[in-house]
């Protein structure tokens, strides 16, 4: 008998009707939890905020408004619209406002918001003026870090104007001992502790907004049980009505008591992943290792004739279902950035327990299957990948990726576990690792690991270099000296390396002032009691109650600086074919190819700037002029042809993503120059700071802001996707691209990397071509690369789904270290995914 | 046996080396492209290899230089990139052309240095040269052969190929007695061979052959018409579409009723 099932389990007919509805409309924007949070808090003035937190919550569980889906196991939605979302006005809130009239308009993951919605909100909003956590962050920041984010170098947009989320619960402890037996704890707790303590006061509060925020959850959950039983009254349908009478039953129970059964279980960790997401904005905040926390449930009802697996497996579905229920409204410019509703709820199946043993299961091979069932963005699913995994696992996680909804995403034990002990965690803690988000590793339960920091567009540094640090007539980065007067490569290079530290210092001000917003106005309590040691330290988890807590900004441009830099290399220094002068004239001009609206606008600012220094004073009309002249005048026949030959020199200089030794270990020197120099610096929580390689999909709007590149990239076009090499520069297969980003440092960049390919189906067709697909997969992690994830569709059907995107509602692409639905993401995105070799001819 | 490394210095003549190859031949491999062939398919999706000289043509717009000289040593520098998923996968390199046994020292010790570095050994080739060669210089060194058998017909097959098939098929009988482990491949061309009569006249002998199990039966494409155009060619077959999937299926179905593993596609 084969150890695993790992066959295919029938889909209930339920899926496709629950998929439906939540799909049937444009997801709304919804001002309940925003007026409700307001009222608490005008009922809460100057009591602690840790106590304020807790009474809006309770606030918000007693009255938000909660409906029953037709049809749904699994109950429990924060909004009444399906995929709607609520309003956060305590991290920031005048986007909303601002952006009230475009939401619904607008090319990256539009809402509806009615009428009476936009007067709710603007009324709850006359209150956190000057309240918000991003009001704080920004008091707290450096000038010269506001000049920096002012210029586009980095971002820390997401937790700027955002909850953080980004973290795993002890859904394990809820479901063994209940909201109540947490209860219990801080109740423990706080009996150990004297009132003369000296920090008894901040230690009882918290503790006690531990109890108030469970009690709460307790609350909510009873609200659906009576909801449910109300509806089962009138239900006429008698089988619905059993269901609903079932819904009721369990609702009365959990997550208030230890879950009993399978269901229990699979409702209980529900309440608690919809209520974190009540609670804050934060996004990410990911399931972890449901395929082992819930087996025992799962594996005690198979064992008793409790439940059948068709069974189990439909209530698996619903919850996949849900994860895709909750929404988030975020501003246009961040909706560019993470596009496709995606709330990176990240679910991993497979891998190791702490004493290093496989604990691969059935339902992991459940998880797969209800992807395949539900075919949404949601959970990002992930599979764990070392030596013992078995190989019929990752045949059937193939299998799926072979649909092309580009889950799931592939992890790499052997380069995640030592990478992590690296930085302190134990190797037990280690072993059973989980991802949040994207790609991101970090112990469940223990950590507080910050791991979507900021953007940091590497490319924006080796603009300050050529620009001697300053932008629009503003010195924005250092005085690094005129490029002209450098005389070799070394000192080109330490010039870059010098902005880009100077850079690096000033991301880490702008997080670490976001850092102490965060703990002085949004310390959560409910998400705290269930993470270690936050009972323990009597802190919330925004206080450094977390046993691990890091920072970890991601940086990314890497294939675009490493193009970039090696050919200044060799061109204007081995070769000596061009000269740097030249090579800045040919970025600033956009190598002949026009210039962008911004672009002109820039160069004509710089010009009236330079005017204005020197005491000419501009008219209107002047200033008109020069930017008609920068437009359309700039560039001579004559010019353009040697522009066009600077761009077929830089064509023949190899191009990382090849295969290429010496090009390859050129861009590990390259990641080097973000992943060291971060590494040095802590958080406010007692943390370190760690680097991701990534970009989510910001490569893509952050690439809109930046100038040409040395490597022929053109100004505002995306710059390259991950750890990958830049679109199209890679030409011999996936084979040598893997091999390529297999040499780039993936350990020390702890916080995760990401490396995107994308596959015709063609090349994983038949079982053989599921084999040779896996075992690229194993021999890409036999050389150490750490995360991989694929896009399995031919080019034809997404520049159909482009030309016709009624008939392509549901195509779910990998846009980054998530999937989303094609037509939902903007055009420049779109073609961006399009432009992303396909391999596999 | 050779015993010193001059095997490495042997020159060849390629045009391309692919990597990333999953339909010819076990696992992932590499595929090496000799130049030069004996036939003249008119199907012909690689016909810049056919000349053996080095010779221009003019890709996307840009004239390239087809075929370039280079040692054992250097391929198999670039075969070995890739060796970590040839032992991942069972894969490994496969020779194909042009016809690779029209230099036979070069493909001899390319194999044999690929047997050296532990990898898997293929050969795509239509056999058409001499038997005591093949048995000498390249069977020891050889993990499969995939060898193409395109018609039963010797006039046919000279019509369309430019020489008769009595070598290659004779050779396909030496090469499955010597007990070498073997698959033979059909290119499905319409107008050519793709009556359900002339596939299974091939599948019949392919099951009379000692040893051989499989078939696979390889749709004809119009990947390189523009390749003509390149080299100033023209293409003979620009009035035939390709066959459709139904067709093929319905050739699959033929040729497996002579008990052979039939499969559309390498």
């Amino acid at each position: 008998m084969a150890q695993f099932y790992s066959e295919d389990i029938e889909k209930s007919p339920r899926i496709t009707r629950l998929v439906e509805h939540l799909y049937a409309d444009m997801p709304v924007i919804e001002a309940d939890r925003a007026v409700i949070l307001t009222k608490s808090y005008q009922e809460t003035e100057g009591e602690p905020i840790i106590t304020r937190r807790a009474k809006a919550f309770q606030k918000i569980c007693e009255e938000l408004p909660i409906i029953i889906r037709p049809e749904e196991l699994i109950v429990g939605s924060n909004s009444q619209a399906p995929r709607g979302c609520q309003i956060f006005p305590e991290y920031s809130f005048d986007w909303v406002e601002d952006e009230f009239d475009t939401f619904e308009t607008r090319s990256a993951d539009p809402f509806y918001i009615a009428p009476e919605t936009k007067k709710a909100l603007h009324e709850v909003f006359q209150y956190w003026k000057g309240k918000t956590t991003s009001e704080l962050a920004t008091s707290y920041m450096a000038p010269e870090t506001l000049t920096a984010m002012k210029h586009n170098i980095f971002t820390p947009g997401n937790y700027f104007y955002n909850g953080i989320g980004h973290f795993t619960v002890q859904y394990e402890k809820v479901l063994a001992i209940g909201f109540e037996g947490i209860i219990k704890e801080a109740e423990a707790e706080l009996a150990e502790h004297t009132v003369a303590d000296p920090d008894y006061a901040k230690r009882s509060h918290f503790l006690n907004a531990v109890i108030i925020s469970c009690r709460a959850a307790i609350q909510y959950a009873k609200r659906y049980a009576l909801l449910a039983l109300e509806e089962a009254e009138q239900c006429a349908d008698a089988e619905r009505k059993l269901e609903l009478l079932k819904i009721a039953e369990i609702c009365a129970k959990v997550p208030g008591k230890p879950a009993e059964s399978f269901y229990e279980a699979c409702q209980s960790f529900w309440f608690v992943q919809m209520l974190l997401q009540t609670e804050s904005s934060g996004h990410s905040i990911s399931p972890g290792r449901f395929d082992q926390y819930m087996y025992p449930y799962y594996k005690k009802d198979m064992d008793e004739g409790k439940i059948t697996r068709e069974f189990a497996q439909e209530l698996m579905d619903c919850i996949w279902v849900k994860l895709n229920d909750l929404n988030k409204v975020r501003d246009a410019a961040s909706a560019e950035g993470f596009a496709g509703y995606s709330l990176f709820q990240n679910l991993i199946a497979g891998g190791q327990d702490a004493e290093g043993l496989d604990v691969t299961n059935d339902l992991s091979f459940m998880c797969i299957e209800a992807s395949m069932h539900v075919m949404l963005p949601a959970p990002s699913l992930s599979v764990r990948v070392w030596n013992g995994t078995p190989d019929e696992f990752l045949i059937k996680a193939a299998k799926l990726t072979r649909t092309g909804i580009g889950l799931p995403a592939y992890y790499n034990d052997e380069v995640i576990i030592p990478s992590m002990m690296s930085r302190g965690v134990t190797l037990e803690d280690a072993r059973t690792y989980n991802i949040i988000g994207c790609v991101e590793p970090q112990k469940a339960g223990k950590t507080d690991g910050w791991h979507d920091a900021a953007f940091y567009n590497m490319c924006r540094p080796l603009e300050m270099v050529f620009s001697n640090g300053m932008e629009n007539g503003e010195q924005v980065g250092l005085r690094t000296g005129e490029v002209e007067d450098m005389k070799s490569f070394e000192e080109f290079y330490d010039a870059y390396k010098a902005q880009m530290e100077y850079f690096i210092s000033l991301l880490v001000n702008a997080d670490n002032a976001i850092d102490i917003a965060h703990a002085e106005r949004c310390p959560l309590p409910f998400q705290s009691c269930m993470i270690d040691d936050c009972i323990g330290r009597g802190k919330a988890l925004q206080e450094g109650g977390a046993v691990y807590n890091f920072t970890g900004p991601q940086g990314f441009g890497i294939a675009n600086m490493t193009d970039s830099l090696y050919a200044i290399k060799k061109l204007v220094f081995e070769e000596k074919k061009v000269t740097l002068a030249e090579f800045k004239q040919a970025l600033m001009m956009n190598y002949g190819k026009g210039l962008s609206k911004e672009l002109t606008e820039e160069i004509t600012t710089k010009i009236v700037k330079g005017l204005a220094a020197e005491g000419k004073e501009v008219s209107a009309r002047e200033i008109e002029a020069i930017y008609r002249s920068v437009k359309y005048d700039t560039v001579s026949e004559q010019d353009k042809r040697k522009y066009d030959e600077l761009l077929n020199m830089i064509d023949r200089v190899n191009k990382y993503g090849n295969d290429n030794l010496e090009v390859d270990l050129f861009a590990r020197d390259v990641a080097y120059t973000y992943t060291k120099p971060l590494q040095k610096y802590k958080n406010p929580r007692g943390g370190q700071y760690q680097a991701g390689l990534y970009p989510v999909s910001a490569n893509v709007p952050l690439g809109a802001q930046t100038g040409a590149t040395p490597d022929g990239r053109l100004a505002n076009t995306p710059v390259a996707d991950g750890v990958g090499p830049f679109s199209g520069k890679d030409v011999l297969g996936p084979t040598a691209t893997a091999n390529s980003v297999a040499r780039l440092d993936h350990g020390i960049a702890s916080n995760g990397t990401l490396f995107n390919q994308k596959f015709h189906p063609t090349a994983l067709s038949g079982m053989e071509g599921l084999q040779k697909f896996v075992a690229l997969i194993r021999a890409y992690f036999d050389q150490k690369g750490m995360h991989m994830q694929f896009n399995v569709v031919s080019r034809e059907t997404l520049l159909d789904a482009q030309a016709h995107p009624e008939k392509y509602k549901g195509l779910v692409v990998r846009v980054a270290g998530y999937s989303a639905l094609f037509t939902t993401l903007s055009k420049s995105l779109q073609d961006d995914i399009i432009n992303r070799t396909t391999q596999g001819f | 046996m050779q015993l010193d490394t001059n095997y490495l210095q042997t020159k060849g003549r390629i045009f391309d080396i692919q990597k990333y190859s999953i339909h010819d031949g076990p696992g992932i491999r590499t595929i090496v492209f000799l130049k030069g062939c004996a036939f003249r398919c008119r199907w012909c999706c690689n016909p810049e290899s056919q000349r053996y000289d080095i010779h221009p043509m003019t890709v996307n717009g840009e004239e390239k230089v087809i075929g370039r000289d280079v040692t054992v040593e250097e391929v198999m520098h670039e075969v070995l990139k890739d060796i970590a998923h040839y032992r991942r996968s069972g894969g490994g390199m496969t020779l194909s052309g042009g016809e690779c046994l029209l230099q036979p020292q070069f493909a001899s010790d390319l194999l044999f240095a690929a047997k050296q570095a532990g990898i898997s050994t293929a050969i795509e080739s239509t056999a058409f040269a001499d038997f005591e060669m093949i048995e000498e210089k390249i069977l020891p060194h050889l993990d499969l052969f995939l060898m193409d058998i395109k018609h039963m017909n010797a006039a046919k097959h000279k019509l369309f190929i430019g020489k008769s098939n009595e070598k290659v098929l004779a050779n396909a009988k030496k090469i499955a007695e010597r007990g070498q482990n073997l698959i033979i491949r059909v290119p499905v061309v319409p107008t050519f061979n793709d009556t359900e009569e002339e596939i299974l006249e091939i599948a019949r002998f392919a099951r009379s052959l000692k040893g051989v199990k499989q078939l696979h039966l390889l749709p004809y494409h119009r990947m390189g018409q523009d390749k003509y155009d390149g080299l100033g060619r023209e293409y003979l077959l620009k009035e035939i579409e390709p066959p459709t999937n139904l067709h093929m299926q319905q050739l699959l179905e033929v040729a497996k009723t002579t008990g052979l593993h039939v499969q559309i596609g390498g």
